[in-house]
């Protein structure tokens, strides 16, 4: 196989390891916020996506129309969640709140199954299907406006939580919620604010990734587990190692696929998360604060 | 007194239960396994819309020799236990005399054993050859095998002087089978598979995969699945990558879905297909032209969507089964069988059926259309 | 030991009623929803230990149930072994996954055996449908004999239901026995307060070990019960959403009891056959019961049962409580 065939390779992987790093910091918003893990992340991608399609052939709306209304709807969905489904148990035990947060998973899937069917839709790409050619690989402009998206969403979410105060006062939370309650932080508003967030970048995510892969009420669960041992390999609470941890995750899988097994592709993101979580839980990127028992 | 709210519970269970056996005696029960929801969906919802349009219309026409038929309809949600809880219910409490479905392969492998059991004959609307080879007393099939779909595909890649090709399929009971009969069968027809890729059913992506196909010498590109399992994802990715040796699908993407979702990707590619998603092009005087324009007609009035090849396997299924109650003037399961094995000839969607003690799924090669897809629409290949 | 007697006689009675069940049943259709049920208990009762006295979720049980099943059948339809000895491996193959996952993983504090579970689950389901020589495959496997034992066959409906009752009544006193004992008063103490349990000398992590392996074990008994019943089985039984049905029967019946776990599992196992219409609102009715129980509802039916027992029973000068 020549120089072309691994820069496709390459690029399949970054195009897919961007999603599973915005999906993979949505997750470490909301878990530097509040110590949960929210197994519900991968269907603000699905909703993101869904909804793009649904505003698309319902209002006739244009497609960036479509897909702000789409992000704007999960980003309240978001909120929603919180406000209802979590707020009420926020001091329960750790398994509580994983047993709630799979439960709004299933919950939403349940609902769009109801509201928009099971069935399989596109989105048209942004600006054009016709395959760029860099070096005898093929790379379609869809993976660039992914490739750029992400990039400014991190370069934004950095200053958001480093130079505003709203942001800061999140970072403050995640470090200690009672300390911050103390200073006069509203925690129950930055942890409201840090699903909002998770939502808004969960379901730009899908969106953008919704012309190339095709979207369906199902497939979150696969990119929410994806995207949750992205944020294992680069360390969960490290919202850059989320990030890497994705596009390291995209590009390995991409390679394994092409040189180990097609088969078991599926399979490596969860390889690489049962070595990690065995050999360093703490990640790639992350502090080793990991408490033993 | 909480003794007497037990009292009067139980009276109305009572006669609850009852009244649910007391029934006309003149009626025929047929038992139908479908997954309307779940993975399999795609496929069993169409089958069971078609179901209810017979029952109505059969009914509307005086039933089946004589008697009104009544069609008890499961969902087993694509799950295996779901499955044999249908039939299970099926044959041991409503008491049916034949069962039609269900929509896939290992739903239909789970519960084959209950009906030599219970001596009732099983019509399946799934395409796994291990379904009736080696063939078995009381099931039978009715969706085209993928040994004649292989076939007709091979054959065709012959007379274009093809020799080598990749293959991708999906890894799911279907793709299975294709990719089981493409190795079996390629070889025999002097064509050799250079690359054996799969994916996921839910995989996004399968440019890794096409990426490697891409660079063996294959001169086409096979591919199993159906435009919800990957199917349209592998079209269009080939697109992508730029990648122009031919393609063939299967005929598991005989469905407007398909084209809709590859887009304009789809044009030029290659299927073997049934007639029903061609019907316009079939000629007047072909012997299923009649039944599936009316087949079509029917169906999208009363379902307001477009007719798939899988709805009508079940519209085979059923039709059979009454076709064989009217041959022997019998509702009687072992009467029915014995004259499922006798019709030759049958009009179907899928193609003519010819049904023996050895062959219980009753088509051929000629069953199938090599079809291709042209700025949006079907077209027969000559 | 009279909580040793009152269990003891909860099992019988609970036996007896099982065995005496299928005489009201008019057909063998209800009995094999039943045996499917009590097949579904057995797997509840271990993650209901894991969750409610170890504290540790399993998102990945189905694929202990899957290792049970596709071991025992492949070596009893394959490779020809005798039943008996093939269940054996069949659940002993369970239990040491278990252990290897479960050593590594169960030292940590929080949420990583779940993750962990999640990633096995997933990575064992792909293995079932992608080695097709040894599995079948997506397809199935096919072929699996029905069991036999010390020369009789369980053919019948019924029998194999008698035996998965026996079954069950042995795992529940097992797990009501193992409650009551030193052990299960040490996971209690965990349960409690890790750090506390850790400070009196307990070594948590191998009693969250040993929950985890048992529940597996039990989970690898279901499935070799399962694969001899049903003689046929399929990489689609044995994925991540049976994992979160178990989640959801063990929430639903209630943690930390035995009982819970039974009744969350016939519950979810027999209501989807009478609400046939059930089918499109069946996903949403999971999310909405994992949902509202928790939230409302932690202690399950059972914890809500027992709660209402407590309030109808006379008030003692003593003050008595407690499990």
């Amino acid at each position: 196989m020549g120089l072309s065939s691994y820069l496709q390779f390459l690029i399949s992987g970054v195009t897919m390891g961007s999603i599973y790093g915005l999906t993979a910091l949505g997750f470490t918003i909301i878990f530097n916020t509040t110590g949960i893990i929210n197994f519900a992340q991968g269907e603000f991608v699905m909703l993101g996506g869904l909804l793009s399609v649904f505003f698309l052939k319902w209002f006739d709306a244009g497609l960036p129309l479509s897909i702000v209304m789409a992000i704007l709807t999960t980003t309240a969905i978001g909120g929603a969640i919180e406000r209802f489904a979590i707020r009420p148990v926020r001091s329960a035990s750790v398994i509580n709140l994983i047993i709630v947060t799979i439960g709004v998973s299933i919950f939403l899937r349940g609902l769009t199954v109801i509201i928009l069917g099971k069935d399989t839709f596109g989105l048209p790409h942004f600006s054009g299907s016709v395959p760029l050619n860099l070096a005898g690989a093929a790379v379609m402009p869809q993976s660039i406006w992914i490739l750029v998206i992400t990039i400014l969403l991190l370069v934004l979410l950095r200053l958001f939580f480093t130079r505003t105060i709203y942001g800061k006062g999140m970072l403050a939370c995640s470090y200690d919620k009672k300390a911050s309650y103390l200073v006069g932080i509203g925690v129950n508003g930055m942890i409201l604010a840090s699903f909002f967030i998770s939502a808004l970048v969960g379901a730009i995510g899908g969106a953008i990734l919704t012309p190339v892969t095709m979207t369906s009420y199902d497939v979150g669960i696969m990119l929410g587990l994806k995207g949750f041992s992205a944020c294992i390999i680069g360390g969960l609470g490290n919202p850059f190692g989320a990030a890497a941890g994705g596009v390291i995750l995209g590009v390995l899988e991409s390679f394994g696929a092409g040189f180990i097994s097609s088969a078991y592709k599926d399979a490596f993101a969860f390889f690489i998360l049962l070595i990690l979580l065995f050999v360093k839980p703490s990640g790639l990127f992350g502090q080793s604060k990991i408490e033993r028992v | 007194m909480k003794a007497c709210r037990y009292l009067v519970l139980a009276a109305v269970l009572a006669v609850f239960l009852s009244v649910s056996s007391l029934r006309a005696e003149d009626v025929i029960k047929i038992g139908a396994i479908l997954s309307a929801t779940g993975p399999a969906s795609p496929l069993g919802e169409p089958e069971r819309n078609t179901v209810q349009l017979l029952q109505e219309q059969i009914n509307a026409k005086g039933g089946v020799i004589g008697k009104k038929l009544e069609i008890i309809v499961y969902d087993d949600e694509s799950a295996v236990d779901k499955a044999v809880s249908a039939a299970d219910k099926l044959l041991k409490k409503d008491n049916v005399v034949a069962v039609v479905g269900p929509t896939t392969t290992p739903n239909t492998l789970a519960i084959e054993g209950k009906f030599d059991a219970a001596a009732v004959p099983l019509v399946s609307c799934a395409a796994g050859e291990k379904i009736v080879v080696p063939v078995k007393k009381w099931v039978f099939k009715t969706p085209q095998s993928d040994r004649l779909a292989v076939a007709r595909i091979l054959s065709h890649l012959k007379a274009q002087k093809i020799s080598k090709i990749a293959i991708i399929t999906v890894s799911d009971a279907f793709g299975q089978g294709g990719r089981e009969m493409l190795k079996a069968l390629g070889p025999k027809a002097g064509i050799e598979i250079v690359a054996d890729e799969v994916y996921s059913p839910k995989d996004t992506d399968t440019t890794a995969q096409l990426t490697k196909i891409k660079s063996t010498d294959a001169k086409a590109i096979v591919t199993w699945g159906t435009p919800q399992t990957g199917s349209a994802t592998v079209t269009k990715n080939r697109v992508q990558l730029g990648i122009t040796i031919p393609l063939y699908l299967s005929h598991g993407v005989a469905s407007p879905k398909f084209i809709e979702l590859a887009g304009s990707a789809s044009d030029g590619v290659f299927l073997p297909a049934g007639r029903l998603i061609v019907a316009d092009e079939v000629p007047a005087k072909h012997p299923q032209k009649a039944l599936l324009t009316k087949y079509i007609k029917d169906y999208e009035t009363k379902f307001k969507s477009p007719v798939s090849t899988f709805g009508g396997h079940a519209w085979d299924a059923v039709m059979l089964v009454v076709k064989a109650i009217e041959m022997g003037k019998s509702d009687k399961p072992a009467d029915i069988r014995a004259n499922l094995e006798k019709i030759k000839g049958f009009v179907g969607t899928a193609g003519v059926f010819n049904f023996s003690a050895e062959e219980h799924n009753g088509l051929d090669e000629s069953a199938f259309e090599m079809v291709t897809i042209n700025k949006g629409d079907w077209q027969i290949v000559k | 030991m009279n909580g040793f007697k009152k269990d003891m006689l909860a099992v019988l009675g609970f036996t007896a009623l099982l065995f005496i069940l299928p005489g009201f049943l008019s057909n063998d259709y209800y009995v094999n929803v039943l045996t499917l049920s009590l097949t579904h208990a057995i797997i509840a009762i271990g993650l209901n230990l894991l969750m409610g006295y170890a504290g540790q979720v399993s998102l990945g049980h189905a694929a202990f149930y899957g290792l049970g099943a596709y071991t025992s059948a492949i070596l009893t339809t394959t490779y020809a072994f005798p039943i008996p000895l093939a269940m054996l491996i069949g659940i002993l193959a369970a239990g040491l996954v278990a252990c290897l996952i479960g050593v590594p993983t169960l030292k940590l504090k929080g949420h990583y055996l779940a993750m962990a579970t999640l990633g096995f689950g997933v990575i064992v389901y792909i293995f079932f449908n992608e080695t097709i020589g040894l599995t079948g495959g997506p397809s199935g496997f096919t072929g699996i004999p029905r069991l036999h034992v010390l020369g009789y066959t369980f053919t019948s409906d019924r029998s194999y239901y008698y035996l998965v009752s026996l079954v069950l009544a042995g795992v529940v006193l097992l797990s009501l026995n193992i409650i009551h004992s030193r052990i299960g008063r040490a996971l209690r103490a965990i349960h409690t307060s890790e750090t506390a349990a850790q400070n009196a000398g307990i070594d948590v992590a191998k009693y969250k070990i040993f929950v985890f392996v048992l529940s597996a074990l039990f989970a690898g008994l279901a499935g070799v019960l399962y694969a001899h019943n049903l003689a046929f089985v399929a990489p689609s039984s044995f994925g991540f959403n049976f994992s979160v049905e178990l989640v959801t029967m063990v929430v639903l019946g209630g943690m930390a009891n035995v009982w819970g776990a039974v009744i969350g599992a016939l519950f979810l196992t027999i209501l989807p056959e009478y609400l046939r219409i059930f089918e499109n609102i069946e996903i949403i009715l999971y999310g909405g019961i994992l949902i509202v129980f928790i939230i409302f509802l932690p202690e399950g039916i059972a914890g809500g049962l027992v709660k209402l027992f407590s309030m109808l029973k006379p008030k003692r000068d003593d003050g008595a409580g407690g499990k």
